[in-house]
């Protein structure tokens, strides 16, 4: 990537710190909430920058291992799913399933971490 | 278009609306009814809520709110859309949705009085107006505010005994409702899914496990809510006081409301209780089986959760792709396209 610094994470995480503490204590009602969403949205853009390729690796390797083959994450996700749905998976529901939990729990960690903590 | 341009527009939409609501307001509450506060609650893109009172010549003043159509589209009849190849039900009409309160109403479930409707005409879209009631719907406050603490424990047994209720009316006497059995929901959900050309292998593992107990869904048909949850529910101090938000009413299966209502997203981070945030799966199905729906199985309701887990997913799936395929270019939508893992990462802790 042809870049100097500031880092494209860097940039994303200037913009979402100017629209949380110089745009949002300024405006009120939507504009506020819909402040609010685009500073959680830059938010994920930065963490996915930053935990997104070894979530992506750990993913393909997982996939390798359960197909018993090669590919890139796209085409391995498009065949896990495909044979989900023919029932090729069946005698090894309980490895699918420990695969995809850990895939879920990864996606949320970049979507909204706070999701599995408990309130009140 | 100037703000200013935009003000005098939106004030004469409210002066011809007023119009509109004093002439049928006039109908029901005797000649000479005026119309008083009106006033725009929300700017949803794909509906309109008003407050205003209607004040009849004795001075009986009744509270009360228009749902309506937004102004200057015109509705597509068949309440279908195309969403990348897969038609999406958007739910149904105006009347339906008042006249299925209006049922509820009848046989004891708690909802506001709907006394009139609007047709669609020269002056304003379709609509129907209801009771103004007092109470708070917003899920968070109902779980976190004091003023709800006496009511909460009550909440679950009420909303079982309350679907009980409206899932008994005959079919008979329903308006035409779009209808969907457990399997054509999946079908459904596969669709949509397939629809979107995301392979999505944790929403593909949770179709395959509901299809192969498909046998534990129940066959009865019924009139279902379609969004019965925390969120949809008016409450006041006492508990339960109404049922609102009727415009995804359906035939289907009755349980898949008790499932939706019990589903994480709805719990507002209130893990420890099920139901909602507020309540005990316990009491859902005691106030069920009280309000005359019998005994619910366990694994039924698991069932129905996990499915709800799945539609939620695709709900928010289905907001992105809005945004994403340009129908309605929103950021907010294109943000709850990420809260789809909340749907599948729950759907995979209830499946085995």
């Amino acid at each position: 990537m042809p870049t100097d610094r500031p880092t494209a994470a860097e940039l994303v995480e200037a913009v979402r710190e100017f629209l949380a503490d110089h745009v949002a204590p300024n405006v009120e009602g939507q504009l506020a909430f819909h402040t609010r969403v685009a500073v959680n949205a830059l938010a994920i853009v930065e963490r996915t920058m930053a935990q997104g390729g070894a979530m992506d690796a750990a993913e393909l390797s997982r996939l390798k291992d359960l197909l018993g083959r090669d590919g890139d994450l796209a085409e391995m996700n498009e065949a896990l799913a495909r044979a989900i749905r023919t029932g090729e998976m069946d005698d090894q529901g309980a490895a699918v399933l420990d695969h995809l939990r850990q895939t879920a729990l990864d996606k949320i960690a970049l979507a909204n971490p706070r999701y599995l903590t408990p309130r009140g | 278009m100037t703000a200013d341009m935009t003000k005098s527009k939106a004030e004469k939409q409210t002066r011809n609306l007023a119009a509109v609501l004093r002439r049928r307001a006039g109908e029901v509450y005797g000649p000479g009814t005026e119309i008083d506060g009106l006033m725009r609650l929300s700017g949803g893109a794909s509906r309109e809520t008003w407050s205003f009172d209607a004040l009849s010549p004795d001075g009986h003043r009744v509270p009360l709110i228009l749902k309506r159509d937004p102004l200057n589209e015109k509705r597509d009849e068949t309440a279908d859309s195309q969403f990348g190849g897969a038609k999406v039900l958007l739910g149904v009409d105006r009347w339906t949705e008042g006249r299925l309160m209006q049922l509820a109403g009848e046989v004891g479930v708690p909802v506001p009085e709907v006394p009139f409707f609007l047709d669609a005409d020269d002056q304003t879209s379709a609509g129907y107006v209801m009771q103004r009631l007092d109470g708070e719907a917003l899920g968070r406050r109902i779980l976190r505010e004091d003023a709800y603490a006496r009511a909460r424990p009550k909440l679950a047994f009420q909303c079982g005994e309350a679907a009980a209720r409206f899932h008994n009316i005959p079919v008979n006497r329903l308006p035409s409702l779009p209808s969907l059995t457990a399997a054509e929901a999946l079908d459904y959900h596969q669709d949509v899914i397939d629809a979107f050309k995301q392979p999505h292998a944790g929403f593909e593992y949770g179709i395959h496990w509901l299809r192969e107990r498909l046998e534990l869904a129940g066959d009865r048909l019924t009139l279902v809510h379609g969004d019965f949850r925390n969120g949809n529910l008016l409450i006041d101090g006492e508990g339960l006081r109404g049922v609102l938000d009727w415009e995804l009413g359906q035939l289907g299966n009755p349980i898949s409301d008790l499932g939706w209502i019990c589903i994480r997203a709805w719990r507002y981070g209130y893990y420890d209780k099920p139901v909602g945030g507020f309540g005990e799966v316990a009491d859902l199905l005691d106030g069920y089986q009280a309000g005359g729906g019998g005994q619910v199985p366990l694994e039924r309701l698991r069932f129905w959760e996990a499915f709800g887990c799945l539609r939620w997913g695709v709900v928010c799936m289905i907001m992105a792709f809005t945004h994403i395929e340009g129908r309605e270019r929103s950021l907010e939508k294109v943000s709850i396209g990420r809260r789809a893992v909340e749907g599948e990462y729950d759907l995979l802790q209830l499946v085995d």
